[in-house]
C-alpha cells in the first residue's frame, strides 16, 4: 500500500461522486448503459467474494475460510444484520481453524 | 399528520439511519484491522476512509495489495466499483435540494446506504433528512471504526481469529441485496466464475476485472 494509491483512489472516487450529483445533474444516460452500471456491485463483488474466500498469493485455495465465508453467506441470504454476518463468519473461521477443519 | 405522528416520524427515521452507520462503523473496524494487515500504515488506513469513503472500493484495493497485486490492478478493480456512486449521484440529483457548495459536501456523501435510505421515501423533507443523517452518521462511524481496527490490528493475528473472512463475509453482505433479482443473479454468477477460471493464471487483481463481463447481462432488456 503506498500514499500513491491511497492519494489517486481519493481522487477517482470523488471524480464519480461529482460527475453524477453535480456534473451530469438531471441529464439522463442511455438505457442500457444505466442497466449495465446498476450490475457492477453484482458482478464485481461476487469476483471478490470468490478471490478473498478461495485464492491465496495467486493459486486456487480450499482452508477454513470456506467454512465461516458459507455460514456468512446463508446468514446474509436470511437478512441478519451486517455485524452478525461479519461476526459470525470471523468466528466459526477461527473455530475451524483451531479444530483443523480443512487445516 | 398530527404534529406529534410527524415527530415520531421523524424521531425513528432518524435512529434508522443512526443504527445502519452503527452498524457500518463495525465494518470500519474490520477495514482498519484488513488495512494495516496488508501492510498499510495507520495514517494511510485513516486518509484512505476520510477520502475515499466508499467501503468496497476500500476492501477492494486492499485485498489485492494484500494478496500480492500490483498498484494498477489495485486501482482498476477499487475504481470500477467506485463508478456505481456515480449513478447513486445521477438518482440523487433529481431528490437533493441545495446550491453548489452543499452539492459538493453531498458528493463525498453519495454512497450505497445513503442513496439506499434516501431513495426509499417519497416526500422531500423525508428524503433531504434520509440522505444528510445516514451520510454524515456512516461517515463518522466508518472512520471511527477505521481508526479502532488500524490500532488493534496491529496487536491481533487476523488468521486466528478469523478476520481474513470477516472480508470476503463483508462482501457477501453486501452483495445480497443485488443479487435479489434476476439480473443480479446472472451478472454474480458470470462475475464470480469469469474470477474463479482465471485465479489460477493471470496475475493477482486481474480476475476481478474480468468478472466486470458480468454486467453485459445488463445488454439485453429486461
Amino acid at each position: 500500500m503506498t500514499w500513491t494509491l491511497v492519494l489517486t483512489l481519493s481522487a477517482i472516487a470523488y471524480a464519480f461522486k461529482v460527475a453524477g450529483l453535480v456534473i451530469v445533474g438531471g441529464r439522463t444516460l442511455p438505457a442500457v448503459v444505466d442497466r449495465c452500471l446498476g450490475l457492477v456491485p453484482a458482478a464485481l463483488i461476487s469476483a471478490l467474494v470468490i478471490n478473498d474466500t478461495l485464492s491465496s498469493a495467486g493459486a486456487l485455495v480450499i482452508d477454513a475460510r470456506v467454512v465461516g465465508v458459507g455460514v456468512a453467506a446463508v446468514a446474509a441470504w436470511r437478512k441478519a444484520p451486517f455485524v452478525v454476518v461479519i461476526t459470525l463468519a470471523a468466528a466459526v473461521t477461527a473455530a475451524a481453524r483451531a479444530l483443523g477443519v480443512l487445516g | 399528520m398530527t404534529t406529534t405522528a410527524t415527530r415520531d416520524h421523524d424521531r425513528s427515521l432518524t435512529s434508522d439511519c443512526v443504527v445502519l452507520g452503527a452498524a457500518v462503523g463495525v465494518f470500519g473496524i474490520a477495514f482498519g484491522v484488513g488495512s494495516v494487515a496488508a501492510g498499510a500504515s495507520i495514517a494511510m488506513t485513516c486518509v484512505m476512509s476520510l477520502l475515499v469513503f466508499t467501503g468496497a472500493s476500500q476492501f477492494s484495493a486492499v485485498s489485492v495489495i494484500a494478496s500480492g497485486g500490483g498498484m494498477l490492478s489495485a486501482l482498476a478493480g477499487a475504481s470500477l466499483l467506485a463508478a456505481r456512486n456515480a449513478v447513486y449521484g445521477l438518482a440523487m440529483s433529481r431528490r437533493l435540494t441545495g446550491a453548489l457548495p452543499t452539492r459538493l459536501i453531498a458528493a463525498q456523501l453519495t454512497i450505497d446506504e445513503s442513496t439506499a435510505m434516501a431513495t426509499a421515501r417519497s416526500e422531500s423533507a423525508s428524503i433531504q433528512r434520509a440522505f444528510w443523517i445516514t451520510g454524515l452518521s456512516v461517515y463518522v462511524f466508518w472512520n471511527l471504526g477505521t481508526l479502532l481496527g488500524a490500532v488493534i490490528g496491529t496487536a491481533v493475528d487476523p488468521a486466528a481469529v478469523g478476520l481474513d473472512a470477516a472480508f470476503p463475509a463483508g462482501f457477501v453482505a453486501m452483495v445480497a441485496p443485488h443479487l435479489r433479482h434476476r439480473s443480479g443473479r446472472w451478472a454474480g454468477l458470470i462475475g464470480a466464475l469469469a474470477c474463479l477460471i482465471t485465479i489460477p493464471f493471470m496475475p493477482v487483481g486481474l480476475p476481478i476485472l474480468c468478472a466486470s463481463v458480468g454486467v453485459l447481462v445488463g445488454v439485453r432488456e429486461p
